[in-house]
């Protein structure tokens, strides 16, 4: 198991990914917007292809909450890349390759068998945690309606945590 | 708000198709036209005595047909062939394209035109979403899914588990 986590009301940590394009996306790319990120095991494992095809139909209504979803995986840009235009899904990439886990350690869903664990985070415009949710195991796909849920929770100002244990 | 919240997996409603008898125990499917491992779990559930319930849950970005085989079933459902409509689909799903949801509609005795402009209108495009969302809202993520007894079952169902 991952340590767990980070909870609602916790700064998100320094940290660096990078996208697609080789350039880095860091804390200060979260403020000003409300971000979801998609913590995933693998690119082209199964469970991650259902998962990120699901979030991708349901992407406008995600967009019309005012949110922005974000795929992170410790695969290499070019996988995700690769991944991506394979699933031909829209949800940006980002990448945890090198050093590898480090953003998902910080966030506390770095799975010792080298993955992240599958979590979803919400983060608010302040660069703060407002929300999240890990699954219990890699095999448990987190639904679409539970982002839902957590934007509507992050929207009523409420401190609700949807993390599981 | 979003209507895509978390809700339980809506009881049944006169809008569902359905088939099996009444008294057997409940199964309600989401699928998709387009994927193979509910083509497998549709011809394993054929010879179940189960009361099965299929609903909509077409994964765009995966199957690019998806959609289209979800209308053109509710287009057929329109003039009384859902489930003709619903095996034909699932029979062969490498050919999904319109000359063969066209052909599928002749076999079937449709009205053509109707079945043509029905598949592409707004009521049951709606009405393939309303399924589809039900389905996001009751935390499904993959196809097939299934359910039944109380449980949810993601990918594999095994209709003896009911029995």
């Amino acid at each position: 198991m991952s340590p767990g986590v980070l909870g609602p009301e916790t700064p998100a940590p320094e940290f660096t990914l990078r996208r697609q394009d080789g350039s880095e996306f860091t804390r200060a790319d979260l403020l000003g917007q409300t971000t979801v990120l998609v913590f995933y095991p693998f690119a082209f494992s199964p469970v991650c292809t259902d998962q990120l095809n699901l979030y991708d139909d349901v992407l406008e209504d995600l967009q019309s909450q005012g949110a922005t979803l974000y795929g992170v995986s410790c695969d290499a840009a070019y996988s995700q890349t690769a991944f991506r235009e394979q699933l031909g899904v829209r949800i940006e990439q980002l990448s945890d390759f090198e050093p590898k886990g480090e953003t998902c350690r910080a966030f506390g869903v770095y799975h010792p068998g080298g993955f992240p664990q599958r979590a979803l985070v919400i983060v608010g415009p302040d660069g703060v945690v407002k929300w999240s949710y890990e699954a219990d195991s890699p095999s448990e796909l987190p639904g679409a309606n539970l982002i839902f849920d957590g934007l509507a929770a992050v929207a009523a100002g409420s401190e609700a945590s949807g993390q599981s244990g | 708000m979003s209507e895509l919240r978390s809700a339980p997996v809506p009881e049944l409603s006169p809008e569902d198709h359905l088939r099996g008898p009444d008294e057997a125990p409940l199964a309600i499917e989401y699928a998709d036209f387009e994927c193979p491992y509910c083509a497998a779990l549709v011809a394993r559930l054929a010879g179940s005595r189960l009361r099965r319930a299929f609903r909509h849950f077409p994964v765009r970005s995966s199957h690019p047909r998806a959609w289209a085989a979800a209308c053109a079933a509710e287009a057929a459902g329109l003039q009384g062939c859902f489930w003709e409509m619903h095996d034909l689909l699932f029979a062969d799903q490498a050919r999904l394209e319109d000359p063969h949801l066209w052909e599928r509609a002749r076999t079937l005795g449709l009205d053509l035109e109707r079945f043509d402009s029905d598949r592409r209108g707004d009521a049951v495009r709606a009405r393939v979403r309303r399924d589809f969302e039900s389905g996001v809202r009751a935390g499904v993520v993959t196809t097939p899914t299934v359910f039944a007894g109380g449980r949810m079952y993601t990918g594999q169902f095994d209709p003896a588990a009911l029995a």
